[in-house]
């Protein structure tokens, strides 16, 4: 019993974090309507930001965490101008392949500078250990970061002008454009904070798990699981998503096969999708 | 029918992927076209749906992975020959893709196409998990399969005829296609489904139907290639990359037409090859591909085909 609930509550550690990487992509298609299918490859390369950080230029692991953030949403405004702007309100085959494009590029790239080898960055924080079964630090210090930033992410979208503009372009572009509203400008900041979350989501993956340049793939796609339980769109279901993924996988470790969960996963995301299409957390949006 | 020169054209192109490495004996030729030939396959029927009916189909490739399973385990474990295996395969694997369809066709635009990609993840897991397919390992023919088609040798080649059989096949399809009632109402729905259902195209029924229709050669295509390989495993039967490459070759081309698509997979594995081979460029043939794809998607949305037919009108008449 007591070694269910620690995998129970371990997953639902990891899964906080899970949450984080698909507010970001449930934030860029609740703005403008695109999915982000660079998303992956973009949480790689906040992997590769703790990894040159911490491990090449030997700064404390964290500090990679703000890092990922200006970088990420620095990429994700140049992204937008580059790649995205111009597929606005055209047919979704074109923002699905424009982003997947971007997706190769930037995985061919990575592999030529790095190749497809497993990179680990040893990360140390002390965990706690309660009847026997440990909680590593890093798992812990993650989800709480994963829930800052999500809390910090709600402040802005409700407290400040930017994050108002956001949402009322959300709602809204013409009329947003109407009340003055620079929906251009407002357009690229919101693809570079969904960016900035998959970025700096990576980088708290990789305090936890080794990773390859390849490993975007994975979590792109739990990223995708998490937000069709949460509600595509929908940043707070995002978050609730990703915990109740993390549960289902904690729950699920201790009876089947490692092997079999994916299978579970997949077609949770398809029954999903099909029976409640809105999210099985259909929260009012924002 | 035999006045339409796209008939001729079809047939004057397969006989040309038959008779030239045929006559000159040239064994990577062939292999070069084979796999010109299987992206023909792929492209042509992923048209049905991403260029006709407008869904955009990122897991295409569970079919022909699909195909290659059943169509492998019947020539290993039960002996049966090669061409009625591939075509039970397309016949299961449509089976399979109408049910699937009856499902996920519900879904619209994003949320079908995300659905596609979760479908093909979950039946790679499940066959990477399913024992009786030999699980992650996958399953290997030994040479004794080969000896009905008269060894080895011989029967690289006929695989290699018969794929370009189903090339042809694929291309006549996706003409008659067109030429239908059917293609007529799939087009009708990829420019506004709820205005084809308002007069009355069978929408739900047609789409499932394109769906199965979209899975019948890549399964048998992937039959004969797999017994080919000799060999079939989960990650190159499942392989996602392989499926967005023929949406690639697709917009390459040009969505909607006939011919586009098989050009463009004709241009791409051209191009693939040449990149593979370039010494400087063997790293970057995906920055090289995704880039040339994000050009497309900004600025030429129409391929290549949509280039011709705006600049030559004339030559529509003639091409489809």
């Amino acid at each position: 019993m007591i070694a269910i609930l620690a995998s129970v509550l371990d997953g639902v550690l990891v899964g906080a974090v899970y949450g984080l990487a698909a507010m970001g992509l449930t934030l860029i298609w609740g703005v403008m309507n695109v999915i982000n299918l660079a998303h992956g490859a973009l949480t790689v390369f906040g992997m590769f930001a703790l990894y040159f950080l911490a491990s090449v230029l030997g700064l404390p692991p964290y500090s990679a965490v703000p890092i990922a953030i200006v970088a990420g949403f620095v990429c994700g405004v140049v992204l937008y101008w580059i790649a995205v702007h111009r597929i606005i309100g055209r047919p979704e085959l074109m923002s699905l392949l424009a982003t997947f494009a971007v997706n190769m590029v930037l995985i061919g790239v990575g592999t030529a500078l790095w190749t497809t080898s497993p990179f680990n960055v040893p990360v140390t924080l002390p965990g706690f250990t309660w009847q026997g079964y440990t909680f590593t630090g890093t798992h812990i210090m993650a989800a709480v970061l994963a829930g800052v930033l999500a809390g910090l992410l709600y402040l802005f979208l409700h407290h400040t002008r930017v994050g108002k503009a956001i949402r009322a372009v959300a709602q809204n572009r013409e009329a947003a454009e109407l009340s003055g509203i620079p929906t251009k400008q407002i357009l690229s900041m919101a693809f570079g904070l969904g960016v900035a979350l998959a970025a700096v989501s990576g980088t708290l993956i990789a305090t936890m798990f080794p990773f390859t340049m390849l490993s975007g793939e994975a979590y792109q796609l739990k990223s995708f699981v998490v937000t069709v339980l949460g509600g595509l769109g929908n940043p707070a279901g995002a978050l609730l998503g990703g915990i109740a993924l993390g549960l289902v996988e904690g729950l699920s470790t201790p009876f089947m096969p490692v092997s079999w969960i994916p299978i579970l996963e997949f077609g949770l995301f398809v029954f999903c999708l099909m029976a409640f299409p809105r999210g099985i957390f259909a929260l009012s949006k924002g | 029918m035999w006045r339409r020169p796209f008939l001729w054209l079809i047939l004057a192109v397969s006989l040309a992927f038959v008779l030239v490495p045929y006559l000159t004996d040239d064994v990577q030729l062939r292999e070069g076209l084979l796999l010109a030939a299987v992206y023909v396959i792929l492209a042509s029927s992923l048209n049905l749906m991403i260029g006709y009916a407008g869904y955009v189909n990122f897991g295409n490739i569970v079919f022909f992975g699909l195909g290659g399973y059943v169509c492998v385990f019947l020539v290993s474990e039960w002996h049966w020959p090669l061409v009625p295996s591939a075509i039970l395969a397309g016949v299961a694997v449509s089976a399979v893709a109408l049910l699937f369809g009856l499902g996920i066709l519900r879904l619209r635009g994003a949320f079908f196409a995300l659905a596609t990609i979760g479908i093909n993840e979950a039946v790679r897991q499940l066959v990477t998990n399913f024992e009786p397919w030999g699980g992650a390992t996958g399953i290997y023919l030994s040479f004794d399969a080969y000896e009905p088609l008269g060894g080895p040798m011989q029967a690289l080649w006929t695989s290699y005829f018969l794929v370009v059989g189903v090339m042809a096949l694929s291309l006549l399809a996706s003409f008659a296609i067109k030429r239908s009632k059917f293609g007529l109402g799939l087009i009708a729905i990829g420019q506004n489904e709820d205005a084809a259902a308002t007069l009355g195209v069978p929408t739900p029924r047609y789409k499932a139907l394109v769906y199965s229709a979209s899975a019948f050669l890549p399964a048998v295509a992937g039959g004969i290639y797999f017994f080919k390989s000799g060999i079939i495993e989960p990650g190159a039967a499942f392989n996602l990359g392989l499926s967005i490459e023929a949406i690639v070759m697709v917009m390459l081309g040009g969505q909607g037409t006939v011919i586009g698509p098989a050009v463009g997979a004709f241009l791409y594995e051209e191009l693939r090859g040449a990149l593979l081979v370039a010494e400087a460029f063997s790293n970057f043939q995906l920055v090289i591909a995704g880039v040339l794809l994000l050009v497309i998607v900004l600025f030429v949305p129409g391929g290549l085909m949509g280039f011709v037919h705006r600049r030559w009108p004339k030559a529509r008449s003639w091409l489809e």
